[in-house]
């Protein structure tokens, strides 16, 4: 089996998932400058609440994909209906308190989140039904599943999807004249709270995506596999340069990459000295030297410091 | 304002009798497991305040702080324990913590100075990972920290080759080793105290508040904002380590899992709850922190019996929750914190921009 490609595959897998969730990063921080600690729990509840209706659909008799697909879109609602809550009753109130406020409330919202997801869900490992053919496709030396094409594919229409709202549609360029400067864009008859919260409901759909990607993806679903995964995500959206929607994407995928060869060739490359467990030493160590040499990330535009 | 001589040496008495009565108070009414929790409180204490030179004078905020405080842990742990045969003397190995971990600290901070405040978290939060990763990793091929096992039988600290880990008769006294360590560890906490104090109205502490207020400014008054932004990592990193050390002789055991990101979230929310850059505030955020969540441990069980005959939630999960709702709540009400510094309270009642 040719490791070198299979390991492309499965990061491009991993890869997707990372900008989704980075995406739901990049954009809040775009706006508010806030890290938003508390998106990786609401993967996590997308998983978690997608398995809860998966289950005794599949469990019915329900065809695989249908289930998914309803699992998927139950998870979106209530991953937006989080996200905007999230907003309102923690982030708003501190739009204009210093920068460390949020970011410790973010802190706060993340533990609660987690201990709620713990409180009706458990502490044990959910596994996640197979839901799509589990027979491997070969590709060039390769073994690629249904499930990593589904992966992929999703990711890839759900970017280019927002990649056009943002560009295209009247409500992006509200969304994009709120990060220039939220005051001036006031000014002009756009209402920033209303954007604000919409860009929270939007990273949340593509959170609760991406969290039943992931649990689909390792066959599992935990209420602690969100912050891992966020902090990774998080760590995506830096290397692409925060901010910026097409770094998060592209910082997505290449730490996905990143971490799936490492991973393969960090025992070759060190002699078995250091195996892969070492996987996340690799992602955090590129990020450390990306940031030492571009500051601002890989697609970053050269920013200023700010008081 | 000046306070009469007289009543500054009155409050010091206070103090010390307070300060040296509280663990027989403590012990005697609520038994020696809260005489242990003051002792975690004091550490927590001395890491809050290391902590807060970097975030709260220097005001670079580091996410990874956790690692160097367990740099001075597993320092001590290889030194003194039968892990390599080692048994150096405590007196040796906590100063030499204290370098390593100011080391480490100018290793972190010289390549992440130029990063803006946000990067620099993220990459501090990835440099805490890396150190508890490789701590959880390094027992193959050559077995160095014993990975996620830990390094159990560690000697304990000795003042005058009297150990603190078994209870000592003075004149007639019963002194039960969590109180040894009690006041061992209240002596050096007043000496953290004491140097962050001094610090904060000295040439560099006025040099770190100018460099966070604004670091252009700072620079063209001529302060050399390198150097002073790498001696905070440094004197922040080297409190860390020594409160490491002090953690695992106390503990006799380290394991990697004492080092995870939520230690390191824990003693920056100690800083900013009690409120950045006062040195009363951070004290009180650390005796909080560290003594409520275990009053919820110990508490949540019985009252949820009480009121409705049964445990319904695991006070573990309870008490993480209650954290939670207490960060966000401080934060909407007293955003500078319980107890800010009297000019960042001023700032902080000025309407907002």
């Amino acid at each position: 089996m040719d490791t070198f490609l299979q390991q492309i595959i499965n990061g491009l897998t991993l890869g997707s998932i990372y900008a989704l969730v980075a995406l739901g990063y990049t954009m809040v921080y775009g706006i508010l400058g806030l890290i938003n600690f508390a998106h990786g729990e609401v993967v996590m509840i997308g998983a978690l609440t997608a398995l809860a209706v998966i289950k005794p659909l599949a469990g019915a008799g329900l065809p695989g994909p249908l289930a998914l697909l309803a699992g998927a879109a139950v998870a979106i609602l209530v991953c937006m209906a989080l996200g905007f809550a999230i907003e309102r009753v923690a982030y708003r109130p501190l739009r204009h308190a210093p920068r460390l406020a949020p970011l410790i409330t973010a802190i706060g919202v993340s533990m609660v989140l987690q201990q709620l997801a713990m409180i009706i869900w458990g502490r044990n490992y959910h596994s996640f039904p197979a839901l799509l053919p589990a027979t491997p496709r070969e590709l060039g030396g390769a073994q690629i599943t249904d499930l990593q094409i589904m992966i992929v594919v999703v990711a890839i229409l759900m970017m280019a999807g927002l990649a056009l709202l943002v560009n295209r549609t009247r409500l992006g360029r509200a969304m994009r004249a709120t990060a220039e400067n939220p005051e001036i864009a006031g000014l002009m008859g756009v209402d920033a709270n209303h954007i604000i919260a919409l860009t929270f409901v939007i990273g949340s759909a593509l959170a609760a995506v991406a969290g039943v990607m992931v649990s689909a993806n390792y066959g599992i679903a935990h209420y602690n596999m969100g912050f891992i995964l966020g902090l990774k995500a998080f760590t995506a959206a830096v290397l692409g340069g925060i901010g910026n929607l097409a770094g998060a994407m592209f910082g997505g995928i290449l730490l996905g990459l990143i971490e799936a060869l490492g991973a393969g060739y960090i025992g070759d490359l060190t002699g078995g000295f250091l195996g892969s467990d070492y996987q996340d030493v690799f992602a955090f160590f590129v990020l450390i030297v990306v940031l030492i040499f571009r500051p601002s990330g890989l697609m970053g535009e050269k920013v200023s410091e700010r008081a | 304002m000046s306070v009469p001589k007289r009543n500054v040496r009155l409050g010091i008495a206070l103090i010390a009798v307070v300060l040296s009565a509280l663990p027989f108070a403590v012990g005697l009414g609520m038994g020696n497991a809260w005489v242990r929790v003051l002792d975690f409180a004091l550490l927590y204490i001395m890491l809050a305040l290391g902590l807060n030179i970097v975030v709260g004078f220097a005001g670079l905020l580091d996410l990874g702080y956790i690692a160097f405080y367990a740099i001075g842990a597993y320092l001590y742990a290889l030194l003194a324990s039968p892990h390599f045969g080692l048994h150096w003397p405590a007196w040796a190995v906590l100063p030499l913590g204290a370098l390593v971990a100011g080391l480490f600290g100018i290793l972190l901070g010289a390549p992440t100075l130029r990063l803006r405040g946000d990067y620099l978290a993220i990459v501090t939060l990835g440099f805490g990972e890396i150190i508890r990763i490789f701590l959880n990793n390094l027992n193959s091929p050559v077995n160095i920290t014993n990975g996620p096992q830990g390094i159990a039988r560690i000697d304990p600290i000795r003042v005058f080759g009297v150990p603190l880990s078994k209870p000592l008769e003075i004149f007639g006294v019963h002194l039960p080793g969590v109180y040894l360590y009690y006041y061992l560890f209240v002596l050096l906490a007043l000496g953290i105290i004491f140097v962050t104090v001094r610090l904060e109205d000295s040439r560099i502490g006025r040099a770190w508040v100018a460099i966070r207020e604004d670091e252009i400014a700072a620079k063209a008054c001529g302060i050399n904002t390198r150097n002073v932004k790498l001696l905070a990592f440094a004197m922040g990193a080297s409190f860390g380590g020594v409160a490491g050390g002090l953690f695992a002789g106390f503990q006799e055991f380290v394991s990697p899992e004492s080092f995870s990101l939520m230690e390191s979230v824990m003693v920056l929310c100690m800083v900013v709850l009690g409120g950045m850059g006062h040195v009363p505030g951070v004290v009180l955020g650390g005796l909080l922190l560290a003594v409520l969540p275990e009053a919820l441990r110990h508490g949540a069980g019985p009252v949820q019996q009480m009121l409705f005959g049964r445990v319904l939630l695991d006070p573990e999960s309870l008490r993480i929750l209650l954290f939670g709702l207490a960060l966000i709540l401080v934060m909407q009400y007293r955003p500078a914190g319980l107890w800010p510094s009297a000019t960042r309270r001023r700032e902080f009642s000025k309407p907002g921009p």
